[in-house]
């Protein structure tokens, strides 16, 4: 069992989300987060897949991505040096007496505080998965009232590039459908 | 622009077609026509461009059932007479002749029918299709854009319904989008791996009008790029394989057929001599009659395959998925064996079994690539081995011929289903395109019904779907009304769609359609006598009079109740023209389909039917048993499951 990290371009065509988390349900992936994002080309979306597997169930998973129409081209980060980042936005219980503790804490982790309040403090924080796990281990003695995690994105180091196949969009393709929802 | 104006458009763009095809409905040979429609495109309705896509795609028949929200579409059918409208009885049908269209031509079988429930109806239809890679298009009415996620009348998410079980669908959401919508549908139902695909049409989209433009240009889609050649270092280690192997067997399925890889598939067992086993659908990958073709694997296949398959020291999967009732207990699948799979979904390849070579390409070229370098050798000793294995099965055999001494678990003046299938290929010159439904009647089918040509034995594999035999048998013997077609259905199965009969007859369909009947859901009924102590829950029937029901069709109808009847009934069933005819075999009830690995047993732990020997042994054992009555009243010990299908071990 290891952490796979997939990264999928698909085309912004409607339902493709559903037709991807169908797939997870329908053939019992065990996902551990999923992101969808924009990408530079107009037409195409990206996703990162984080799952805990063994290679041969990710490599089940590579080869039952591509068998969806709108999914061009997946890579399986981990077979190549790359880069990951997960976000969370922590709502942090802060009082006048341990708020500088707080900020303390933020500081080491290098994380950003983007609204204070008279009980709290709302901290960004960005890094590897790892990273985000130990400041909310630090931080949850203060009280934790809320969190929110975006789920990894990735992307592979210097020339390693997911491969878009030399997409082109469909004549009568660019018009109504740009959503992946 | 008025409907009227839309309407002369049609017609005119009809008559282009055409003359520009010489009035055939090949897909390519219109492709000629295009330039002159293009250059003065004519605006039509969406319901036109739905008949002009599927005139170009090569349709000439569609099967399906009206309703509102498809209504436009029906309407402009009515200007498109080269398109032949099949109303069904019900909507699973129409899904089911589709696929039974499809299988017989392997050209991609088309269903219409309206929202909600037409479009539900169509679903079981759709995944059986989806389960055996048979390309059909389905097109589905839904109400108007606006109205959509508003639960209005007859709305159904038939997109998400239908996610899991197609291999892609559209809701269309514009009519500029409608022509490639459909032209993406049909290319992805027939290439690669073929599968069902559904076009979900707004009525809105169906009534807006628009400039129609076919693209003439071949459909690209960056996602999806069927494989063809598998990669050369693979081949050669395909071949490494072979060379080395002494024990090798072929399982041929489904794909061998799809693929037109027949003739490939002959040179390759030939020239390396490797037995060929079969899967249910594969049957019709080689001629049964084959001296390398052994006969079919699995849960009812000859025993003598199942212990090659096991003893096998290296396995060369074509286009078959290793599916639960071909390899049994996964654990001890054909354990000293090697394995080379070769399949064109490259996510089949070490799914249910690990393989050392895996080949994702088309099967015919990669079957060339390997004939390129496959090389000559004798197997003997194999095939002497398979062959005692078989002079064993042979022994258990209870369809003999009428003058051979009996198998004495057959009580003289049975009507044997089994039996009836034997007789009907004899009959038949083993030259008619079958269509089973699901049950035991399928696997007798399979298993005394041989078949030599590909696309001949249509059946519903992998979702063993009861009702799907009459429908598909209308749909086959249209596609193909040159052939001789029967329906093999069991009395269970055929009460799920025998409504179609109404449609056969409308459409003057000339399918013999036999009903093997057992009073019983027997292919239940035998798993209850093996697993479940005998305890016949809901199994036994009370059927309608077959040939009544027939009748009140105005359907001609023979009952048969005696194996010296089979001859006479067959014959004048072929000889009956001009629609459909029914015969009804009165089974005997209790039979049991022999050899049976139970779901989950090892392969070759098969539940076999006993050798006249050691049936008269046991036979011998029970009086002696009777005669002498257990002296203490003590609790009789639980029987295994196994050994209850030792207790009635009757036929
Ligand atoms: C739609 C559907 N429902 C239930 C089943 C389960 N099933 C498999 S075989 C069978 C019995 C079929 O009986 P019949 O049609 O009389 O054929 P027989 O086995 O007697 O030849 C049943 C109920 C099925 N395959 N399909
Ligand atoms: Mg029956």
């Amino acid at each position: 069992m290891a952490k796979h990290i997939l990264a999928a371009l698909v085309e912004n065509r409607p339902g493709v989300l559903a037709r991807v988390s169908n797939l997870f349900r329908r053939r019992s992936f065990n996902i551990d987060s999923l992101s969808v994002g924009r990408t530079q080309r107009e037409n195409l979306s990206r996703m990162t897949i984080v799952m805990e597997s063994d290679a041969a169930e990710a490599d089940r998973l590579v080869k039952n991505l591509y068998k969806l129409v709108d999914v061009v081209h997946v890579d399986h980060l981990h077979n190549q040096p790359s880069v990951a980042r997960d976000m969370a936005l922590v709502k942090v219980k802060a009082s006048s007496e341990n708020r500088r503790e707080v900020i303390q804490l933020c500081d080491i982790f290098r994380a950003r505080i983007i609204d204070v309040a008279a009980e709290s403090l709302v901290v960004e924080i960005t890094g590897e998965e790892e990273k985000l796990g130990h400041f909310t281990e630090l931080v949850r003695p203060f009280g934790i009232v809320e969190m929110v995690r975006t789920g990894v994105i990735a992307m592979g180091r210097g020339s390693h590039t997911l491969k878009d196949q030399g997409y082109k969009p469909n004549r009568g393709r660019s018009s109504s459908r740009r959503s992946v929802l | 622009m008025s409907d009227d104006k839309a309407a002369t458009n049609a017609e005119t763009l009809a008559k282009t077609l055409e003359a520009g095809a010489g009035g055939s409905a090949g897909a390519c040979e219109q492709a000629n026509g295009e330039a002159d429609i293009r250059a003065e495109a004519v605006v039509l309705t969406g319901a036109e461009i739905v008949c002009e896509c599927l005139l170009r795609e090569g349709v000439d028949i569609v099967f399906g059932y009206p309703g509102g929200a498809i209504l436009p579409t029906y309407d402009a059918l009515t200007r498109y007479p080269q398109l032949h409208h099949v109303l069904t009885r019900h909507e699973q049908g129409a899904s089911h002749m589709a696929d039974g269209y499809a299988r017989a031509t392997g050209k991609v079988g088309v269903a219409m029918a309206t929202s909600g429930p037409g479009a539900t109806n169509l679903v079981t239809g759709i995944a059986t299709a989806m389960m055996d890679s048979s390309p059909i298009v389905c097109i589905t009415g839904q109400v108007p854009t606006g109205a959509i996620g508003t639960d209005a009348f007859q709305e159904t998410d038939v997109t998400g319904i239908t996610l899991p079980i197609t291999k892609h669908n559209y809701l269309v959401t514009s009519i500029d989008e409608l022509a490639e919508d459909i032209r993406e549908a049909f290319h992805i139902a027939r290439t690669g791996r073929p599968g069902p695909v559904l076009v979900d049409i707004p009525k809105d989209i169906q009534i807006q009008t628009t400039e129609f433009v076919y693209p003439t240009e071949p459909v690209t889609l960056p996602g999806y790029k069927p494989p063809r050649r598998g990669r050369a270092d693979q081949v050669e280690a395909a071949l490494e394989l072979i060379r080395e192997s002494r024990r090798p067997v072929i399982l041929a399925g489904h794909g061998i057929s799809m693929a037109n890889a027949n003739a490939e598939l002959a040179e390759l067992c030939e020239r390396a001599q490797i037995p060929v086993a079969l899967t249910l659908l594969g049957k019709g990958a080689i001629s049964e009659r084959h001296p390398m073709c052994v006969g079919m694997m699995g849960m009812h296949g000859g025993a003598e395959v199942n212990h090659a398959i096991q003893q096998a020291d290296l396995l060369i999967a074509l286009g078959m998925r290793f599916d639960d009732r071909v390899t049994g207990n996964l654990a001890t699948y054909a354990k000293g064996s090697r394995k080379i799979h070769v399949d064109i979904d490259s996510s089949e390849i070490n799914k249910n079994v690990r393989v050392d070579v895996g080949i994702v390409g088309d099967l015919r070229e990669v079957l060339r690539q390997l004939l390129d370098r496959v090389e000559r050798r004798p197997n003997d000793a194999w095939f002497d081995r398979i062959a005692e294995w078989r002079a064993d099965s042979e022994l258990r055999e209870i369809v003999r011929p009428a003058d051979a001494p009996r198998h004495p678990a057959v009580s003289e003046g049975k009507l044997l289903g089994a039996q009836v299938i034997r007789d009907l290929f004899e009959l038949t010159g083993g030259n008619a395109v079958t269509v089973t439904d699901v049950g035991q009647h399928q696997m007798w089918e399979a298993q005394y019904y041989q078949h030599e040509r590909p696309h001949s034995l249509i059946t519903s594999g992998g979702l063993g779907t009861m009702g799907f035999g009459l429908p598909a048998a209308i749909g086959a013997k249209m596609a193909r009304p040159d052939q001789e077609v029967w329906a093999i259905v069991g009395d269970g199965g055929f009460q799920m769609t025998s409504m179609e009969l109404a449609t056969a007859v409308q459409e003057k369909v000339k399918v013999n359609i036999a009903v093997i009947n057992n009073g019983f859901l027997g292919m239940v009924r035998q798993w209850q006598e093996f697993f479940y102590e005998e305890r016949y829950n809901q199994t036994p029937m009370v059927n309608p009079d077959f040939c009544k029901l027939a009748e009140a069709y105005g359907i001609p109808a023979i009952r048969v109740t005696e194996r010296g009847q089979i001859e006479d009934a067959v014959n004048a069933t072929r000889a009956q023209a001009g629609g459909p005819i029914l015969v009804e075999f009165v089974v005997e009830k209790e039979e049991i389909v022999f050899p049976m690995v139970p779901a989950g047993a090892d392969l070759d732990d098969m539940i076999r039917r006993p050798t006249p020997a050691e049936f008269e042994q046991k036979r011998r054992e029970r009086a002696a048993a009777k005669a002498t009555p257990a002296e203490t009243d003590a609790e009789p010990e639980p029987v295994a499951p196994a050994a209850v299908a030792g207790t009635r071990f009757g036929v």
